[in-house]
């Protein structure tokens, strides 16, 4: 086992998590349901996108207290790499991995197409030399308006934590924040779903690069050929 | 009973929108529309300073995300 895709009721991108790890990336991911504690050998997490308990309360809030989620804290604390993806980033939120909240959209409406997202220089992994200075990704939320408090807002630009803005921001986020990541940069969270930009058939190959960023500390140790794709 | 809603410094888009529907309704002069959510539950005990603890930490812990909401809640006997 390297990579654990969390499996809660209501995910329903865990299948194409799983396999953008596993057979596009050549990395081995597994599935893992929430009440099953997360595996010893678990190199990286990817907490996916979805309905966790069918949004229930607020989204990402009730998921927040499955026994997998306590495994994920201390797997992070001690440094694990964690990616939250759509409602991913909402559980992250809300387990406090990640500062802030996922609103509403403002436009009130659920958001579902190809976003064009501006690449930011946050650090060795994420910048616009990785990842190219613009990427498109799909999205499809009604709850990806990022909201913080101020000071922490000023905290999160001076420390360079937001990898990923939108170009038109589609939901409201505050300074058109798309994915962000913590200060010690192995806890990412965003609302485009890069699982869903990996093959021909998909809009977009541009999830490939984001995937390769946030496993580059998996993929340099161990010398993995990448595909050429993308 | 609990009340949850957003804080005030935080937008509402649902508050906005139904604030425009409120309009359209010809009631030009509403302002400041702010939808929340209201839980009820039963705690099997009486109005004690034991019992708002306890939902004190239920409010905190998880009915409300601190971040974006604020609650008040009502002890109904």
């Amino acid at each position: 086992m390297k990579v654990a895709v969390l499996q809660f009721p209501g995910s329903n991108c865990d299948w194409d998590a799983e396999h953008a790890v596993r057979d596009v990336l050549g990395i081995s991911a597994h599935r893992v349901w929430h009440k099953d504690s997360l595996p010893g050998e678990t190199e990286a997490v990817i907490v996916p996108g979805g309905f966790s308990f069918g949004d229930y309360l607020r989204c990402g809030a009730i998921a927040r207290f499955s026994p997998i989620t306590n495994d994920l804290k201390k797997f992070a604390e001690n440094g694990g790499q964690v990616l939250g993806i759509c409602n991913g980033f909402q559980i992250l939120c809300e387990a406090g991995l990640l500062p802030g909240a996922l609103i509403r959209n403002e436009c009130m409406e659920f958001r579902c197409l190809n976003q064009s997202l501006k690449v930011e220089q946050s650090n060795e992994r994420f910048n616009p030399t990785t990842l190219g200075a613009t990427l498109s990704l799909p999205i499809a939320h009604g709850e990806g308006n990022y909201r913080v408090k101020d000071s922490i807002l000023t905290e999160i630009e001076d420390h360079g934590l937001v990898f990923l803005r939108y170009l038109e921001n589609p939901n409201g986020s505050m300074n058109d924040i798309a994915g962000l990541r913590n200060r010690e940069g192995n806890v990412y969270g965003m609302m485009p779903h890069p699982e869903r930009a990996v093959e021909s058939y998909h809009p977009s190959l541009d999830g490939l690069s984001v995937l390769k960023a946030f496993f580059a500390p998996l993929l340099s140790s161990r010398a993995v050929e990448l595909s050429s794709k993308g | 009973m609990v009340f949850v809603s957003p804080k005030s410094t935080v937008l509402d888009p649902q508050g906005a929108a139904v604030e425009q529907a409120m309009k359209s309704l010809g009631h030009s002069s509403v302002k400041g529309v702010r939808v929340g959510k209201t839980i009820t539950f039963e705690i099997g005990d009486e109005d004690t300073p034991q019992a708002r603890s306890k939902i004190g930490e239920l409010c905190d812990g998880l009915l409300c995300n601190p971040v974006i909401e604020d609650y008040r809640y009502e002890i109904i006997e």
